[in-house]
């Protein structure tokens, strides 16, 4: 039943204007600029298409945009077919320590991404211990993980995840007897599997598939670090701007358009077939895990720990490398906590700019995130409808892109912001809310309206019944919240990239830096770190939830 | 300090559809007073009117003399009990029963005096300090009861409180409700769509349908003097046939079938010519069924349920037609079916309604507003 008198004005009225304000402030008006930026180029005050004859007249220019689309959905094909069974055999077959897998299986989508790219080079980059060890012992060449390999490995381990845990949702959610009519009525096996189960995940692969694309497509550590030669959009986003020879803020602008337009079209396309597909269900009695016998539990055993090997392997060795000794650059024989030394003495500060800047942009992340979670939900009006759309913008603008539109906008009087901790905390903020805000909307689906109206029949007003009554009852999803956006705000760096100055360095750029610089004891210590913090506060969401699982 | 309720010419609308064209009556001080229609027919909405969290299109609520329309719920002095509780998971009972006494600013120690009172009226007290997720159905209800009653509201609402109850706890419920609502002695305007909980509870019935008011009158008055054909097939079972009323010098009398009639003295036709068409609605129990006797209507048993108290038997009448039809059970065989047998009416007891209009033509029926 529609509530007439939610409907009418008070407090929240004016929260709701507020936040349209900062939006359009930090993100509407920052992304026009950068629209205004991509069509100069020409004569003086001009507009002109210019940048985009140059970007699509040159192979190096629009090959960057194939190479992007290689990558994407190279990716996305790779990590839907790797998670699918992996998420059937989590759920149907008995796996021995199945808790503390998917546990790990979370850490592992939860690392910073371009850790694993450059835990891959350790391994088998050119001086890698895989590759050294190949040419020498056995003289055989281990294929080259540069370039499109290396990038398509990296990402699918990363990525991959993602969509398991959406699959996890998917499956928990098909009641048993759905898989019993089937059997009942002939269909076993693989057909059962064919006709039945993958129809009933279609909608969730599709929903995976997207975030995967997203993230795909802008991420820019990983072909920055893995990819050399193999220049990706955000890559070249990132080169045009920064370029060491007076980078050209217009291009770097107008490829962004096209990457924007490009994952806003995904999107689209995403969205209107998935609504054709959509149903929903919910399981009374979930599918039960069975034990298998033979070959076949051998197998999907050696599945699930091959891809976790995979996945962590390469992450482990680099907290192995962490406590090698190193002689200046390189590592020498014998242990040491020279590193982690090295590391505090030397980019000391991006630890201390990590938590500072990541605290205070959960903080904020997490009100506004309660805030907007909360009018979308119950006071929908156009005005909430329109912010629930601003909001989920930053899901399909990159992150670097997101970084050269807030530098563009703040970079000069009267709003000086370049440079400023500010900015960085301002990008952390919208880049993370898309996903928080979804998680606290959930929660307030969760919480009857009879109860917030329980509360007002009693005489609370409408901002003491959300403090004593709404806010509570959301309190369980709000720290989770916290937790994740903290999580993922720590290990961001696209934006950061673009955004820091050597005041505001954070460990990601910090390991980054150290990386591009060949200090790899640093690097490694630093990563060890990051990822300890990573897992330390996953362990906390785990246990303040009583969860075996993530929303993102 | 109770109040009484008056609407005014009340009107509804979703966007541009009138979902209550315009109600007019009143709730008496202290009375219990019951919404009762089938779902869809507005009983709610106009409950969530009264409390505020519906909006008033058009027209009049008003508490005594006080028109409520622009007033804030929190300011309303209402107590509400909803159809899911919704307490406050995260508060203890204690808790959510002073909820209201905190928002009133009164002193610590009388809120304690007044929620130790109200747990002991609705009998909860050795829950006190138990989480709401540790309580039954039953027990979540007298919360939610204690919980509006405490701040002693102008009106107690209570939108289908039972509803989520199994059976037999929900006669206890509605037996407890009453009680309290009388220890209290506070105005109560109730929603259910259960007619036999209606008739337990209430002081005073409105039947509603489709965002009007059929009739407002005492449980007895609707059952057995309905206004109309929906009021008297809503309430309770009924057989509904059509047959003629011959009219003879003012006379009237009811043509059940070729042999069978019955005069009908307290009926009002206002018409000229000789024969009426009109809609009789009896009652199970209106019947008497009778298989030595060769006077009544023609009818053959079809099927027959024994219920204990009573024996149901479904006939079908020589016209076709098929009724339902209740006799106390007796020792002794019951009819079998495909019996021949009569069946004669209790003609004080039925109803007669116009046939286009079917407004009840019975002499002294009121529509009650």
């Amino acid at each position: 039943m529609v509530s007439n008198w939610a409907k009418k004005r008070d407090v929240w009225s004016l929260i709701t204007l507020g936040i349209i304000v900062l939006y359009t402030f930090v993100l509407v008006l920052p992304l026009f600029t950068l629209l205004k930026a991509s069509f100069t180029g020409g004569e003086e005050g001009k507009l002109s298409i210019e940048y985009f004859l140059k970007f699509f007249g040159k192979k190096y220019y629009y090959g960057a945009l194939f190479n992007s689309l290689k990558v994407t959905i190279a990716v996305t094909i790779a990590a839907v077919v790797i998670a699918t069974p992996l998420a059937y055999i989590m759920t149907t077959i008995k796996i021995k320590g199945k808790v503390y897998l998917q546990i790990l299986i979370l850490i592992s989508s939860m690392a910073p991404p371009f850790l694993g790219a450059y835990s891959w080079i350790l391994l088998m980059g050119r001086n890698g211990v895989i590759t050294n060890f190949m040419s020498n012992i056995f003289h055989i060449n281990t294929p080259d993980i540069y370039g499109f390999t290396g990038i398509l490995v990296v990402l699918t381990l990363q990525l991959t995840p993602l969509v398991y845990m959406f699959l996890m949702g998917a499956f928990k959610s098909i009641d048993s007897s759905l898989l019993e009519a089937a059997e009942s009525m002939g269909y076993t096996g693989i057909k059962k599997l064919v006709k039945v189960v993958m129809p009933l995940i279609v909608p969730t692969l599709l929903a995976g598939s997207l975030l995967v694309f997203m993230r795909a497509l802008a991420d820019f550590g990983t072909p920055m670090l893995i990819g050399e030669g193999y220049q990706t959009l955000p890559v070249l986003i990132f080169n045009e701007f920064i370029s060491e020879m007076g980078g050209d803020d217009g291009f770097a602008a107008a490829i962004s358009v096209i990457v924007i337009i490009l994952a806003l079209s995904i999107f689209l396309l995403q969205k209107y077939v998935s609504n054709r597909k959509s149903f929903s269900m919910s399981a009374l009695r979930p599918i039960k895990e069975k034990q298998e016998k033979g070959l076949k539990n051998v197998l999907a055993n050696l599945y699930v720990y091959g891809f976790l090997a995979l996945a962590f392997l390469p992450q482990l060795y680099v907290v192995y490398t962490a406590f090698l000794k190193t002689s200046g650059r390189v590592f020498v024989k014998g242990y040491s906590l020279d590193s982690f030394k090295m590391a505090f003495s030397r980019v000391g500060d991006s630890i201390y700019n990590t938590f500072l800047l990541g605290i205070i942009a959960m903080i904020f992340v997490v009100i506004i995130a309660i805030l907007i979670g909360y009018v979308t939900v119950r006071r929908r009006n156009a005005a909430t409808n329109g912010l629930d759309i601003i909001s989920m913008i930053p899901y399909i603008v990159p992150g670097s892109v997101l970084g050269i539109a807030l530098l563009l906008t703040f970079n000069s009087k009267p709003i000086l912001l370049s440079g400023t901790a500010t900015i960085l905390i301002i990008s952390f903020v919208i880049r993370r809310l898309p996903y928080t805000i979804r998680s606290s909307a959930a929660m307030v689906h969760q919480i009857s309206p009879s109860v917030e109206e329980a509360s007002a029949s009693l005489g609370a007003s409408n901002m003491k019944t959300f403090i004593k009554i709404t806010l509570p009852m959301m309190l369980p999803g709000v720290i989770s919240g916290a937790i994740l956006s903290w999580v993922t705000i720590i290990s961001e760096l696209s934006t950061s990239i673009i955004l820091y100055t050597a005041r505001t360095k954070t460990m990601t750029i910090a390991i980054y830096t150290e990386v591009i610089r060949g200090n790899y004891g640093i690097a490694a210590a630093l990563s060890t770190m990051l990822m300890i913090i990573t897992i330390i506060s996953l362990l906390l969401f785990f246990k303040l939830t009583g969860k075996k699982e993530v929303a993102i | 300090m109770s109040i009484s309720i008056n609407f005014k010419n009340v009107i509804k609308k979703y966007n541009d559809i009138t979902v209550i064209p315009g109600l007019s009556f009143a709730i008496k001080k202290g009375e219990f007073f019951t919404l009762l229609g089938p779902s869809g027919c507005g009983k709610t909405t106009l409950l969530r009117m009264v409390a505020g969290f519906n909006s008033i299109e058009g027209g009049e609520i008003s508490f005594d003399d006080k028109v409520i329309n622009d007033i804030a719920p929190q300011h309303r002095n209402i107590g509400m009990v909803f159809q899911n509780y919704a307490i406050f998971p995260h508060l203890t009972v204690k808790k959510n029963v002073a909820f209201g006494l905190s928002n009133r600013k009164l002193a610590k120690e009388e809120i304690e005096k007044r929620v130790s009172e109200i747990l002991d009226v609705v009998q909860i007290k050795q829950f006190a300090d138990r989480m709401p997720e540790n309580l039954s159905g039953g027990q979540q209800q007298r919360v939610a009861l204690a919980r509006a009653v405490v701040i002693e509201p102008s009106v107690l609402l209570m939108d289908e409180p039972l509803s989520n109850l199994d059976a037999k706890l929900r006669v206890d419920m509605r037996n407890a409700i009453k009680e309290i609502q009388r220890k209290v002695g506070i105005t109560t305007v109730y929603v259910t769509h259960d007619q036999e909980e209606a008739m337990a509870v209430s002081d005073r019935i409105a039947v509603m349908n489709l965002g009007t008011i059929q009739q407002i009158g005492t449980p007895q008055s609707i059952y057995q003097r309905p206004t109309n054909l929906f009021v008297a097939s809503f309430i309770g079972r009924t057989n509904v046939i059509e047959r003629d009323i011959r009219i003879d010098n003012g006379k009237c009398t009811l043509m059940l079938d070729g042999q069978h009639v019955v005069d009908i003295p307290n009926i009002i036709i206002q018409t000229a010519s000789q024969n009426v068409r009109v809609k009789v609605s009896i009652r199970p129990e209106e019947f008497i069924i009778d298989t030595a006797s060769s006077e009544g209507i023609e009818a053959t048993v079809l099927d027959h349920i024994f219920l204990g108290l009573n024996n149901h038997y479904f006939a079908e009448l020589v016209s076709g037609e098929k009724v339902e039809v209740i006799q106390e059970s007796t020792i002794g065989d019951t009819i079998n079916p495909g019996t021949k047998v009569r069946l004669r009416i209790k003609k004080e007891k039925i109803n007669i309604f116009d046939y286009d209009s079917e407004v009840n033509l019975i002499e002294g029926v009121s529509h009650g507003f």
